[in-house]
């Protein structure tokens, strides 16, 4: 049976009109064109359907919150919403349009000069160009700060040296978006596939996030021109930046996950027989299913008014680390208790509650894990650091 | 070219739907553009896209068919036309034709495409009835149009699988089939270009007509889902069991 989003406080109603036209859109596109393909995909281990790149673009998924470069300047409530769809798809989907989107386009959006702007951005919003966002190394994860890479100025040119791992689309990007320390603080380097020294290798053996393709990056005296350095930042606040996009983008994702696996264990209980009656009329089954739909409404608010706060250039990024922490932890409990209440037939792949939950355990890792965000709000609440380095 | 498309915001496919009254119970479903109307636009922007063309949407219905209308001008097409009364809730098949008729007489439009019927309703009767009052030639469930020198050449599906052929002049009403093309989205810029396009609401006096000449002649009595299982016997008992009453059933009845 088809989905249907639960909407219980009518947030419907609170939507602009073209909001909810951008989401019926998402919607559909999902449903037609991801949806059929995910399962072939999830089967092999790290792939995404490709062939649905230009279709995306043509959709305008694409750095649709930017302006110009034949982007959409969506308000911040439409982007989410985006995300809310792709991610109720698959958090593969969602991924990928939020690295292209939040950690590569946005960079160059923000940090870039009118040149690096012009040359990268059309091609990217037309899905010609696929990026990718290296921050993470093998040593250093939660704590970038700590990085190895490094990149010395030699003469016009930069002598890129080092390796990132758990980069999504690696192998399949044009550039890379690449952090590394330098003389001044970390900086980030536009990093072209074909520059010599440089490689992409994809991992495999993921028991998540499987529509996605993960990589690692090696950096041997990679020679990257002087024109290819963001020069509007510098310091960890460069990639941080990125990521509070793309982790705004995700405390929406996780809510279409939820209500897909809300969805489907509603649709599912209603209709699984138990001694004559349907699972939906026990009370055990009910209480979860009262639980999800509680825990899903209080994230759909929370996200509303953080969108409204970013329109209004009143956030705070600890609001958006309390988005993502709550929202991602919710969809976690929600897609265990659906893939629960669907008994044995919740393990295979014909349901995708269990999808969801394998993936939702990356997406509670990745954009900062549920415990960095703690901190984060903890260090905001107290004002007392408690990161411990 | 100059092409009216004219088209009906249903509800969605996948909602939950309760009788009520002559009518379904609106309330916090969600409603789509009849499928087969999204047949007809995508032609019409086909049309468009390969050569020159003024696409016009139009619809009857209250506030919330505004976000189809919306959906077709993100789609590409240039201006939309709302006509509403809450009088004309629940009007018949010839009074919308009528409404649909008043609006498009200054327009001149080449060429009229719809839906062969709405998803809800299920008539068929829109598009003839609203040729009729045009006064211009008209087809049925075309799966394929082509138009060159002034006429429309259409292919229809007739039963059996049979195909025909039929040529109109221009200008012309077709109603289309599902499966005629395959229709396009909207795309995320067109629809924040389409907040820019024009929509024009107009009421049923702004159409130079009153309310007694679009009165509805048909009422709905009443719209119900049929109980299950009347009529039915559920036979119990082992498969052996249940094949010799089958049997004694079949011969009870006089079936054999
Ligand atoms: C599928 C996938 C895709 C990814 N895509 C990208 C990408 O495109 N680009 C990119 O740069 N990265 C990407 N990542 C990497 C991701 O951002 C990191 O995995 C994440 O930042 C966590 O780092 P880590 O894995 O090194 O874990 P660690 O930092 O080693 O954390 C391990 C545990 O320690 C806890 N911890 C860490 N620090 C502290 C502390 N100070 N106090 C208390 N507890 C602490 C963590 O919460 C966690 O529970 C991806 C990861 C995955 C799984």
């Amino acid at each position: 049976m088809a989905f249907e989003a639960l909407d219980f406080y009518r947030i419907d109603d609170e939507l602009s009109e073209d909001a909810r036209i951008v989401r019926d859109t998402v919607r559909e596109f999902v449903d037609k064109e991801f949806l059929p393909l995910v399962v072939e995909h999830v089967r092999r281990d790290g792939s995404f359907p490709m062939e649905l790149v230009p279709k995306m673009a043509e959709l305008g998924l694409f750095g649709s919150n930017l302006h110009g470069y034949g982007c959409a300047g969506l308000d911040n409530v439409a982007y989410g919403l985006i995300q809310q769809e792709l991610e109720r798809g698959d958090s593969g989907l969602r991924s990928f349009s939020s690295v292209q989107s939040g950690l590569c386009m946005y960079p160059i959006y923000t940090y870039g000069t009118d040149k690096q702007k012009d040359r990268w951005l059309p091609g990217m919003a037309a899905g010609e160009v696929i990026g990718c966002f290296g921050l993470t190394e093998p040593d250093f994860g939660s704590d970038p700060g700590g990085m190895l890479s490094r990149a010395e100025k030699r003469g016009n040119a930069w002598i890129l040296n080092g390796t990132k791992r758990w980069i999504t689309n690696g192998t399949v990007s044009d550039i890379a978006i690449v952090w590394a320390q330098t003389d001044d603080g970390i900086q980030g380097f536009i990093v072209e596939k074909d520059f010599a020294g440089f490689e992409a290798r994809d991992m495999k053996g993921k028991f998540s996030l499987r529509a996605s393709i993960t990589s690692e990056l090696f950096m041997s005296d990679v020679e990257v021109p002087e024109e290819n350095r963001l020069p509007g930042v510098k310091g960890l606040k460069g990639p941080l930046g990125c990521l509070n996009q793309a982790r705004y983008g995700i405390a929406w994702g996780a809510i279409g996950a939820a209500q897909a696996c809300f969805d489907e264990a509603l649709q599912y209980s209603k209709e699984r027989m138990i001694m004559k009656r349907p699972l939906a009329s026990l009370q055990i089954p009910q209480q979860k299913l009262v639980k999800m739909a509680t825990e899903i409404t209080k994230a759909q608010l929370l996200c509303l008014r953080l969108a409204k706060l970013k329109d209004e250039g009143n956030l705070r990024h600890p609001m958006v680390s309390m988005a993502k922490m709550n929202n991602v932890d919710m969809a976690l409990n929600v897609a265990r208790d659906a893939r629960d209440m669907l008994g044995a037939n919740g393990i295979v792949d014909d349901y995708c509650s269990m999808r969801h939950m394998v993936n939702l355990e990356t997406v509670r890792t990745y954009e900062g894990t549920h415990d960095i965000h703690t901190l984060i709000l903890g260090r905001d609440l107290t004002g007392l650091d408690a990161f411990g380095g | 070219m100059k092409i009216l498309v004219c088209l009906k915001q249903v509800p969605h496919k996948d909602a939950r739907l309760e009788a009520s009254g002559g009518w379904i119970d609106e309330g916090g479903i969600k409603f789509e553009i009849n499928q087969y109307d999204t047949y007809a636009l995508e032609e019409a922007l086909r049309i468009k896209d390969a050569g020159e063309a003024e696409v016009v949407v139009a619809t009857i219905g209250p506030d919330r068919t505004s976000q189809a209308l919306r959906t077709a001008l993100g789609m590409g097409a240039d201006r939309a036309i709302q006509i509403w009364d809450d009088s004309l809730s629940g009007a018949d098949s010839l009074t919308i034709a009528k409404l649909l008729a008043a609006a498009a007489k200054d327009e001149s439009f080449d060429l009229v495409l719809m839906g062969l019927m709405s998803d809800d309703a299920n008539n068929s009767l829109t598009g003839p009835m609203l040729a009729e009052l045009l006064g211009l030639p008209h087809t049925t469930g075309a799966m394929k149009i082509e138009l060159s020198d002034g006429k429309a050449q259409v292919e229809r599906e007739l039963e059996g699988g049979s195909l025909q052929v039929v040529d109109l002049p221009l200008p012309c009403l077709i109603t289309v089939q599902t499966g005629l093309n395959e229709v396009r989205y909207a795309s995320l810029k067109g629809i924040m270009q389409a907040k820019k396009k024009p929509l024009d609401k107009k009421g049923i006096s702004d159409l130079g007509l009153d309310a007694a000449a679009v009165a509805s002649k048909v009422t709905v009595d009443k719209l119900y889902v049929p109980t299950k299982g009347e009529g039915a016997e559920i036979l119990e008992g082992s498969a052996g069991e249940v094949a010799q009453q089958l049997v004694g059933k079949i011969k009870e009845l006089g079936l054999l």
